[in-house]
């Protein structure tokens, strides 16, 4: 029998769905071209997402941010809140793929995907949000670190589905993700890395730092946070930082780079983060986004 | 499922996996959106659903019910080229013809919401799209000169 298909405006009905064994697409830009690609067939029944308002849109609330899991990588990188004050997510949402798979891509799927180099992940991560998740048996809430158990694992069971990603705010930070890339667009991180730092009286109150592509997982490096704390986040600080994410990482040779080219960048990619969150901390403009402004005219 | 192509309605039954690319090149016969790379890097298949620039290989045609799709086919008027599709001739934006329907989405997405792009605006619109023998020159002139023209209209 030929698979079915279904595309509730509700979310209940996709939840019973799922429950039901349908695999959930909302742009398809991973689950159709994963499957074009040959990396994995189709699923034989199949839900989409894209109908459902309520899973959509981004909400400024009391603590920060609800992003629903169908708000696409367009609309968080043209919202002025998220440019003002989550600026490295609109660094990062603003270089996925091209202007169709900004407009198709839904930040739900491509957190769900769990990609070692997905762009919104480090930003996500260093602002510690949560993804919301729901079933037909209730819901609860994953922090985004524990989310993500592999390259393209997660730790959500199959009926299970993002419904929307709650992103803290934090005050006076500055915040920045820079990659490094072959090219401008329709290019997937080779390395890449996020900072988000708060000063007081112009030393570093509190750092966080991501690393993208350079482990299974996009991960926090916290012996780079930790020596960033108290210095001027100048050019020797930010270097520290880099040297000690690079040896932290734990890349892998592939199409891209190999591992020691990756190695390499990964203190250099933090370096850069680090000085354009420091810089955007101390309300100088760096241009969103960060990776063309910091790697210089094209 | 009613598949809207540049304003007609097209009933039909179809597999829940099939793409968008594969139901108006297969069922629809408008060959004009290519198959390319097959996995959304070279654009060749783009078309418009509600206004915006989708890789139709890689959307699912059951998710396009009932949504206004624009195809290459769709964009002149009888025997009427679309100013963009004489710009891209006047330009010499054009070569081989292959990426070009895809270009010309793009470009038209992209100037229905932004009506005096500058060059970076339209390299980045076209971002999607690989030409591999023109080069890029003659297709940002044709799209600047649409855009210039179209001004001149409203």
């Amino acid at each position: 029998m030929a698979g079915r298909f279904t595309s509730p405006t509700a979310l209940v009905d996709a939840l019973a769905a799922t429950e039901a064994g349908y695999r959930a697409v909302a742009g398809g830009t991973d689950l159709v071209v994963g499957s074009r690609q040959g990396k994995w067939s189709l699923p034989e029944d199949i839900v989409a997402l894209d109908r459902i308002a309520e899973l959509r849109g981004i909400e400024e609330t009391a603590g920060g941010l609800r992003i629903g899991a169908t708000t696409n990588h367009a609309d968080l990188a043209r919202h002025p809140a998220i440019r003002e004050r989550w600026t490295a997510v609109a660094d990062a949402a603003s270089i996925v793929g091209s202007p169709a798979t900004r407009h198709v891509g839904t930040l739900g799927g491509n957190l769900a995907n769990a990609s070692p180099a997905a762009e919104t992940s480090g930003p996500l991560l260093c602002f510690e949000a949560q993804v919301e998740v729901r079933s037909t048996t209730g819901s609860r809430r994953i922090a985004l670190d524990d989310l993500f158990e592999g390259p393209g694992r997660t730790t959500l069971r199959s009926d299970e589905l993002i419904v929307a990603v709650e992103v803290p705010e934090l005050a006076n930070a500055g915040s920045c993700y820079v990659r490094l890339e072959f090219r401008r667009q329709m290019e997937i991180a080779v390395v890449g890395a996020t900072a988000v730092v708060s000063l007081d009286g112009g030393l570093v109150s509190g750092a966080r730092i991501a690393i993208t592509a350079l482990a299974p997982t996009i991960r926090r490096v916290a012996a780079a946070e930790s020596a960033l704390l108290g210095t001027d986040g100048g050019p020797s600080a930010a270097s520290e930082a880099g040297r000690l994410a690079a040896e932290a990482a734990l890349p892998i040779s592939d199409v891209r780079s190999s591992l020691e080219y990756r190695r390499a960048m990964a203190a250099v990619v933090v370096r850069r983060a680090v000085t354009g969150a420091i810089a955007r901390a101390r309300g100088e403009t760096i241009a969103i986004p960060a990776s063309a402004s910091l790697f210089g005219a094209r | 499922m009613t598949l809207q192509v540049n304003k007609t309605s097209y009933p039909l039954e179809i597999e829940a996996g099939r793409t968008l690319l594969s139901v108006l090149r297969g069922e629809l016969g408008l060959t004009g959106s290519k198959e390319g790379c097959d996995d959304s890097e070279c654009g060749a298949c783009m078309v418009l659903v509600d206004g915006q620039p989708v890789n139709s290989c890689s959307y699912l045609a059951l998710q396009a019910d009932g949504r206004e799709v624009t195809t290459i086919e769709g964009l002149a008027s009888g025997t009427k080229l679309h100013p963009l599709q004489q710009a891209f001739l006047d330009h010499g934006g054009v070569q081989c013809g292959f990426c070009t329907p895809g270009m010309l989405i793009s470009a038209t997405g992209l100037l229905a919401t932004n009506s005096d792009p500058t060059d970076d605006e339209i390299r980045a619109a076209l971002s999607g799209n690989l030409c591999r023998c023109t080069g890029y020159v003659g297709i940002v002139a044709a799209v600047r000169s649409a855009a210039g023209e179209q001004a001149t209209a409203d």
